[in-house]
């Protein structure tokens, strides 16, 4: 028999070390994981509704807007609105989970199992982390922005900075490429960059070069509008580089600052793109991790009910009609979803021979799943692996709502043969970004006019932008542009549904 | 693979601070009316307690581009009766979304928690001392010392040894006084001549040098230097509050309580100000004593009242211990009102020529009982001689108070930032 990790629920450093050696030993040998190396970070309460306010990341540049967060975290947290996290883990290099102190042992184990093992791995396998985030840079990246952003406070006002940080943070959604280009991000030498460029700046500076005469610059109208196009870009839809590289009036200080906030909105992409699969990944780890340690009798009968508890409030899925519910659970449909992968793999019906000739009864579990694990996102994920058994599980069905429709809301397809593929395809298409985020890009520039910036909204199923919103959002982007914007929505068929225009507002007399 | 495990707890706290200060900032008007309105509500005790407040989201809100309307599909779980071609009827809900876009966004109100220092500081921020601390700058400063370079004259407890002794090498070297070793050598070399006419040269040269030596002084009065000091006028950094009541049997335990969180606001104002600040407590009948604060609000006493006693009390409490010109001095009298009508004269007397004079800022209260009738009835006789007083131009500020709830409001509007010190008698 093994001995014990722990007894009862308290735990010390001797313990967290134990706990996770075990949780390693189940983790490489029997998942055959491959992680980041670990840095394990005892925090207390207080610090983990810091690192609420800084979207989890153990350093950030100030801005008003944390405040608000940590504000009102810290206030429903008082009032026992909100319960904190147990954990907190960041895609870095070395891969940080922050724990709570106030965890038993249990939960710890399930904690570190979850984050330093689930996470950790998918992290590090996941193609689109692979592609967009770069785990060695980033806390050094977060460094420099802090030091830049306080550097420009210092050299440039505090106010300024502020209004500059806030329009970009306005356009922060649309400030992501959503396709690989050029070159994986490298935030190392990004930092250098900046560094390089301001020093080249101040060593090239003279000022003679304002006086010398430019040749004859190029009629306006010798430039097509192709060209015109091309030349800057167009159709652009990150709203964050374009000003970067085009705005005519910004400061350099003031395209870093975008530059910064574009690749913290860049490094954050893939989170949001997987969060049914990461979330599934780390509960199935747990669970599998958890399980082992309970049948090595390294934790007793005890200590795996509780866990059993808490895993099942995490897993829970409340129904539609339930007051609890208000969506899918993606911890509860990325489990289910793996375990029913796993059951297909060992288990298969003919039913699951005929959906997923590929896996059904490959008997590799850990195999398919790491293949899976690296090689999909939620939305691609949901449109192959979600099994008719599944479907019928959840009960899922769909609802179709048009708000011209007269008669009511109606069932578009549920749980059976004829459903199937339809409910499959229309919850996987809720899981895609580039449905729910709104589809807005820029199309031209009036080069030769008053210079407005022309932006399009391709609006999908009659869904406009919300009017307040999109006005204050415009401002922001005015405020940047240092022009006239106009933002046109239009529908599929190109036919305008609105049309916004917003002036820059004056700045404000330097102080 | 090597795991590191760290305990952070130990780490220093408050990072959001300073985040948390921008936003505190950035939504200061917005939280200041909240604050206002929330003490309002409050007792005074707790008032300075911090706690929750409620402002619009309106002014602190981020905007993203987001999407609505138009038609919506969703897959939900849990079906249990439909079947694919259904029709659901739509709750009201639904189709109220469709109205007016825009519309009750800003009823959403962000809720969150001061902490005591913050609410005090917005509360208090709008506020300020009144006009009559401008007008008596120069007394409410003292002077002080500070070094400023050198100079050739002064006392010689002041000399500055150092510059002296330089002023002093610098001169024996420019002057070429002859050192010490120079003269020993030349005499050695007397010494050890043998030739005499050598030695008459030698010996008239030692002889020029020792006339030389004795003409330029090792240190000469031009060398020396004193340190020089300037004064500087510096603000004084504390204050004493008096704290006058009326203790006579007609002063009810309400009546006393008023008075005690007036009181009590002034010092926790006066505190924000002054590094340093003494209360002293002064209880009259017909005559004044100095006594603790306990004594003050709790301890028992009887008689007539004559507020005058009072005042010569204070009076002679700053002569003996509160130098204006070190103190800023500020009172608040409380009172029901009554005096014997005898003491008038000398009380006003008092007041003009000894008090007003000293005092940064003079504060009456007359207190009421509650829901009592007192502004119905005809104006006490001490309301009567101060509102006189007033009229001819003593810096007085008075108020009425009989309920708690507008000790705040009373507070606030004596200190309100304003352009012109004008008081207006309580309605």
């Amino acid at each position: 028999m093994t001995e014990r990790l722990f007894e009862g629920a308290d735990w010390d450093f001797h313990t967290l070390q134990r706990i996770t050696d075990a949780c390693e030993e189940v983790a490489t040998k029997d998942l055959g994981l491959d992680v980041y190396p670990n840095q394990i970070e005892v925090i207390t309460a207080e610090q983990m509704l810091d690192a609420y306010s800084s979207v989890g990341m153990p350093l950030f540049y100030k801005h008003w807007s944390f405040g608000k967060q940590f504000a009102y975290h810290e206030a429903s947290y008082r009032k026992g609105l909100m319960g904190l996290a147990y954990e907190i883990v960041i895609n870095s290099s070395p891969c940080i989970s922050y724990l709570m102190e106030e965890n038993t042992a249990t939960m710890q184990t399930l904690v570190i199992a979850h984050a330093a093992f689930g996470h950790n791995h998918f992290f590090k396998n996941n193609y689109l982390f692979r592609q967009w985030t770069d785990a060695d840079g980033i806390l050094d990246y977060l460094d420099f922005a802090k030091k830049y952003v306080m550097s420009c406070e210092e050299r440039y006002g505090r106010v300024e900075v502020e209004r500059t940080l806030d329009a970009a943070h306005a356009l922060m959604s649309h400030g992501i490429d959503r396709y690989p280009g050029k070159k994986k991000l490298d935030l190392r030498a990004e930092e250098k960059r900046a560094g390089r460029r301001r020093q080249h700046e101040e060593e090239v500076f003279n000022d003679l070069w304002r006086t010398v005469p430019a040749g004859k610059s190029k009629t306006r109208s010798a430039i097509s509008v192709e060209r015109r196009r091309k030349l800057l870009g167009l159709p652009q839809e990150n709203l964050l580089y374009f000003l970067e590289k085009s705005a005519p009036r910004l400061a350099p200080w003031q395209r870093e600052l975008l530059r910064i906030v574009r690749h913290i909105a860049q490094y954050f992409y893939p989170q949001s793109q997987t969060k049914v699969m990461n979330e599934g990944t780390a509960t199935y780890v747990h669970y599998r991790i958890m399980t082992k340690l309970h049948q090595q009798g390294r934790i007793t009968d005890g200590n795996f009910l509780e866990f059993l508890g808490s895993h099942t409030n995490v897993v829970f899925q409340p129904e539609f009609d339930d007051p609890r519910f208000s969506g899918f659970n993606p911890y509860a449909l990325g489990f289910a979803m793996m375990q029913d992968i796993e059951r297909i793999v060992t288990r298969p019906g003919d039913e699951d021979r005929e959906w997923f000739p590929d896996i059904a009864g490959k008997n590799d579990v850990m195999g398919v799943l790491r293949d899976v694990w690296a090689n999909y996102r939620d939305e691609s994920f949901i449109a192959q692996f979600l099994s008719p058994k599944l479907m019928r599980h959840l009960r899922m069905f769909h609802l179709h709502d048009d708000p011209e429709e007269r008669a009511g809301i109606r069932v578009d397809a549920i749980h059976d043969e004829r459903g199937f593929r339809r409910v499959r395809r229309e919850l996987a298409r809720q899981h895609d970004v580039g449905y729910i985020d709104a589809n807005i890009e820029v199309v031209d520039v009036d080069l030769s006019g008053d210079r407005r910036l022309i932006l399009h909204h391709h609006v999908i199923k009659g869904s406009q932008l919300h009017e307040t919103d999109a006005k204050r959002v415009l401002q922001h982007l005015a405020d940047l542009w240092t022009y006239d914007v106009s933002l046109i929505e239009v529908d599929a068929n190109d036919k305008v549904l609105r049309e916004y225009v917003v002036s820059p507002r004056p700045i404000p007399a330097a102080a | 693979m090597p795991i590191h495990i760290i305990d952070r707890r130990l780490n220093p706290g408050g990072k959001s601070l300073e985040n948390r200060q921008r936003f505190l900032r950035r939504a200061k008007s917005l939280v200041q009316g909240a604050v206002k309105k929330t003490s309002q509500e409050r007792d005074i005790k707790d008032v300075l307690e911090g706690g929750e407040v409620t402002i619009p989201l309106d002014g602190m809100h981020e905007p993203r581009f987001r999407r609505e309307g138009g038609t919506r599909d969703m897959v939900l779980p849990g079906n249990k009766k439909f079947i694919e071609g259904d029709y659901l009827q739509r709750s009201g809900q639904g189709s109220a979304k469709d109205s007016g876009p825009g519309e009750g966004d800003s009823e959403d109100a962000f809720r969150f928690v001061l902490s005591r220092d913050e609410f005090v500081d917005l509360f208090l921020d709008d506020l300020e001392l009144p006009d009559l601390a401008k007008r008596k700058m120069a007394q409410t400063e003292s002077e002080g010392i500070q070094r400023a370079g050198y100079t050739t004259s002064g006392s010689p407890a002041n000399i500055s040894v150092s510059r002296t002794v330089r002023l002093a090498l610098a001169r024996r070297i420019a002057l070429k006084r002859p050192r010490k070793d120079e003269i020993e050598e030349l005499e050695a070399a007397i010494a050890a001549c043998t030739d005499e006419d050598e030695r008459t040269v030698l010996l008239a040269q030692l002889e020029k040098l020792k006339v030389k030596l004795r003409r330029i002084p090792f240190i000469d009065p031009l060398d020396i230097r004193y340190r020089r000091f300037e004064t500087v006028p510096k603000p004084v950094a504390q204050a004493v509050m008096f704290c006058l009541m009326d203790v006579s049997g007609s002063m009810s335990e309400h009546m006393k309580d008023l008075a005690k969180r007036f009181y009590m606001l002034l010092y926790v104002f006066l505190k924000r100000r002054y590094k340093h600040v003494e209360i002293v407590f002064i209880r009259h009948t017909d005559r004044a004593e100095e006594v603790d604060e306990q004594t003050f609000f709790y301890g028992p006493a009887s008689g007539g009242t004559l507020v005058s006693s009072a005042l010569q009390a204070m009076h002679e409490i700053v002569r003996e211990r509160f130098n204006p010109s070190d103190w800023n001095i500020y009172a608040a009298q409380a009172s029901d009102g009554d005096n014997s009508y005898s003491d008038g004269e000398l009380t006003g007397m008092l007041l003009t020529d000894k008090i007003l004079p000293v005092c940064q800022f003079f504060a009456y209260l007359e207190v009421g009982e509650s829901g009592g009738s007192a502004f119905d009835l005809s104006d006490s006789s001490l309301w009567t001689l101060y509102e006189r007083l007033r009229n001819s131009g003593a810096p007085l500020s008075m108020r009425k108070v009989s309920e708690r709830s507008e000790i705040f409001p009373v507070f606030h509007d004596l200190f309100q930032r304003r352009e012109t010190s004008q008081e207006k008698a309580a309605p």
